[in-house]
């Protein structure tokens, strides 16, 4: 019993860092209907430009704000990029964010370097003792400040005028436009957001895991799958398939074998996409490409 | 037509002059050039740039650095060294189509890299039919074993790694281990040759764990360890950040083994970002990581040392055990071809084979007919213990 317990507090540790990642997925698609690939390389660049900007010796609260400055920089540029090509289909809207997170993962070497890369955990290095098993404070505050998150994100979508003119402008652009709704602004804002989410899962994440240029692929691919098995559209959605993808991913390491934990993420994703195509908290909306 | 006539005996006149000149040029030329002895020409395949440039990079650095020295110092018999490198990028095609380059256009008479095993064993069947000597920078058993007459290796194999921890565990009398191995190339490779080495030292892999490259937490695969009765001490093979990952779920689940790590941290940066969960944790390493710290009594403290403070100083940055692959290929090239005085590559092969006692930045090499590796678990490998977040030598 206290074994399951164990790898249940394991899953749910690595299901929220699954949705940190997640979340970005979710808000751009909320307002444009398009997968943006290169989330996992802007949660590398939160990280990493924390990590430079500390060994420039900015203080820690000034980092934080200059990371998650460029990283909504860098997101605001992606905008531009497909605005640019907005006649485009939206095959190839998303092929163009694949082709921009090569581009920040080969700017990041330069730029950067190609080596791992850490800092001290902010709350301290101890853990609470459970049971037989342990939570560090980092996964702790993690898990507090993605529930902030996603709790704000719908208080935003829900209650606020320029979240619902989000919701508006990706039911029906059209209609959203004679309403008076300025539809660049507020995709250029939605795509800001989502990387300011990235850029505060890349910060947070870097502790425990350490970054490098190529940290965001997997968190990328994982933080995917969590979007698509919660359903895209709902910030409860990426809750619910990061939990889900980070307990089924630890009880398989923990009573099958280690081998298959990353097989049994795909598998799962698939059995989503058969049977609720529409992901666990999906909507008929989602359902519409 | 006469003028048209006298034309054509003119262009003819006028060719005849050139070809005359330009042929006693050449004639004359020729002998200023054979007064000036030939370049003897090195060739080096290195992955300087991609994913492998980690190795590639201060490889052919010390190529570079080195040859000039040795040309500065008056080169080799009277002749200087000509290093021809070609950039792969880790991909074997590449590594194929130099090799060919450097074999039919280059004509050099040895050539040293590639920097990884896919590539090495891509280009072996055209040294071998081109007979000319190859030393490998790359890690893999199968490069040297079985011995291929004109391939050497001056590099520990992953094996080495392995019995170099099974010797300490059987002096602490500990028999049952547990593995956690990455599932890149390298974890892979090292735990199946641990499993291989295990029998011979009395020891048994009583639990075998893996995780991916890019996961984010292992506590899942430990506590299975830690809740397993049978674990006496475990075994990371294991390269980047996933075994600074395991080190740190270790002590928070305070899992009470020994634990060692491979000589795929066998670096600062581990120290670093593991920070105070790498305290006390075992690790396997090539001499160069600590050479200011091994005594007198090891053999190539001496070179190994000169190396580090040489590369550190002239590229500015911490030494990487994988340039040292690099300068021990050189020099044993070198040397052979002084020996030999000669720079007929089955000569050069012949003089290679003999190396003994040959001090290098990798451990001492005794190189055979038989063994073409040249190093031994002894000078080739030193196992380390973290204490006060720097390296101390396990005696």
């Amino acid at each position: 019993m206290i074994e399951l317990f164990g790898y249940l507090l394991s899953g749910v540790t690595v299901g929220f860092i699954y949705t940190l990642v997640g979340l970005g997925f979710t808000v751009i698609y909320n307002s444009s209907g398009i997968i943006n690939f290169s989330q996992g390389e802007f949660v590398m660049a939160g990280g990493m430009s924390t990590v430079f900007l500390l060994y420039a010796g900015l203080p820690l609260g000034v980092a934080f704000f200059l990371a998650i400055l460029i990283t909504s920089m860098i997101g605001i540029v992606l905008y531009k990029l497909i605005s640019l090509s907005r006649d485009s289909s939206q095959i190839s809207l998303i092929i163009l964010t694949l082709g921009f997170a090569i581009f920040l993962r080969g700017l990041a070497q330069v730029i950067f370097d190609k080596q791992l890369h850490t800092m001290p955990s902010f709350v301290g290095e101890g853990a609470f003792e459970i049971f037989d098993t342990t939570l560090s404070y980092q996964a702790v505050l993690i898990m507090v400040v993605a529930s902030a998150i996603v709790i704000s994100l719908y208080l935003f979508f829900q209650k606020t005028k320029t979240g619902q003119a989000m919701v508006a402008a990706s039911n029906n652009v059209d209609a959203a436009k004679l309403m008076g709704i300025n539809i660049k602004k507020i995709l250029m804002l939605n795509f800001a957001i989502s990387a300011v989410i990235a850029s505060i899962g890349g910060i947070l994440l870097t502790p425990i895991t350490s970054t490098n240029y190529e940290v965001g692929i997997m968190l990328g691919l994982k933080g995917f799958c969590a979007a698509i098995i919660g359903g895209l559209g709902t910030p409860f959605g990426a809750v619910a398939g990061g939990l889900v993808l980070g307990i089924l991913e630890s009880l398989v390491a923990g009573y099958v074998s280690s081998e298959y934990k990353d097989a049994v993420a795909f598998v799962v994703l698939l059995a989503i996409l058969f049977f609720m195509p529409g992901g666990i908290f999906g909507n008929l909306k989602s359902q519409r490409v | 037509m006469p003028w048209i006539f006298e034309k054509f005996i003119g262009d003819y006149v006028m060719l005849k002059n050139f070809i005359l000149r330009a042929m006693a040029f050449m004639f004359i030329s020729s002998f200023v050039i054979l007064g000036a002895k030939e370049n003897i020409k090195i060739g080096a395949i290195v992955a300087a740039t991609g994913p492998a440039s980690f190795l590639g990079d201060p490889e052919l650095k010390t190529l570079q650095h080195y040859v000039d020295k040795i040309n500065k110092a008056g080169g080799v018999n009277g002749q200087m060294i000509e290093l021809i490198h070609y950039d792969t990028g880790a991909n074997p095609k590449k590594a194929v189509t130099f090799t060919k380059r450097l074999i039919n256009q280059d004509k050099v008479v040895a050539i040293i890299g590639p920097s990884t095993s896919g590539e090495t064993m891509a280009i072996l069947k055209f040294v071998k039919k081109a007979k000319i000597p190859l030393i490998s920078m790359a890690g893999a058993v199968a490069i040297i074993d079985p011995v291929k007459p004109y391939v050497f290796k001056i590099v520990a194999t992953d094996r080495m790694a392995c019995k170099k921890v099974m010797q300490d565990l059987k002096k602490r009398k500990l028999t049952n281990l547990a593995l956690i191995s990455g599932s890149g190339g390298f974890g892979k490779s090292m735990r199946k040759q641990c499993k291989e080495v295990a029998p011979d030292f009395g020891i048994k892999i009583v639990a075998d764990e893996t995780y991916g490259k890019k996961d984010s937490d292992m506590t899942s695969q430990l506590l299975k360890i830690k809740n397993n009765k049978d674990v006496q001490v475990v075994l990371n093979p294991g390269f980047g950040q996933g075994p600074a990952i395991v080190t740190k779920n270790y002590r928070q689940l305070k899992i009470q083994h020994p634990l060692y790590q491979s000589h795929g941290v066998a670096s600062k940066k581990y120290i670093e970002i593991a920070g105070k969960a790498s305290e006390g944790v075992r690790v396997v390493a090539p001499p160069v990581v600590v050479a200011d710290k091994l005594d007198d009594s090891f053999a190539n403290r001496k070179i190994a040392l000169a190396y580090k403070n040489e590369y550190e100083k002239t590229f500015n940055s911490q030494v990487a055990s994988f340039g040292g692959h690099a300068y021990d290929s050189l020099y044993i090239i070198v040397n052979a071809i002084k020996r030999a005085g000669s720079t007929n590559p089955t000569k050069i092969r012949d003089e290679i084979e003999k190396t003994k006692g040959f001090e290098g930045v990798d451990g001492v090499v005794n190189l055979s007919p038989t063994d073409h590796l040249g190093l031994d678990t002894k000078t080739g490998m030193v196992l380390l213990e973290i204490k006060n977040g720097d390296w101390t030598i396990v005696k």
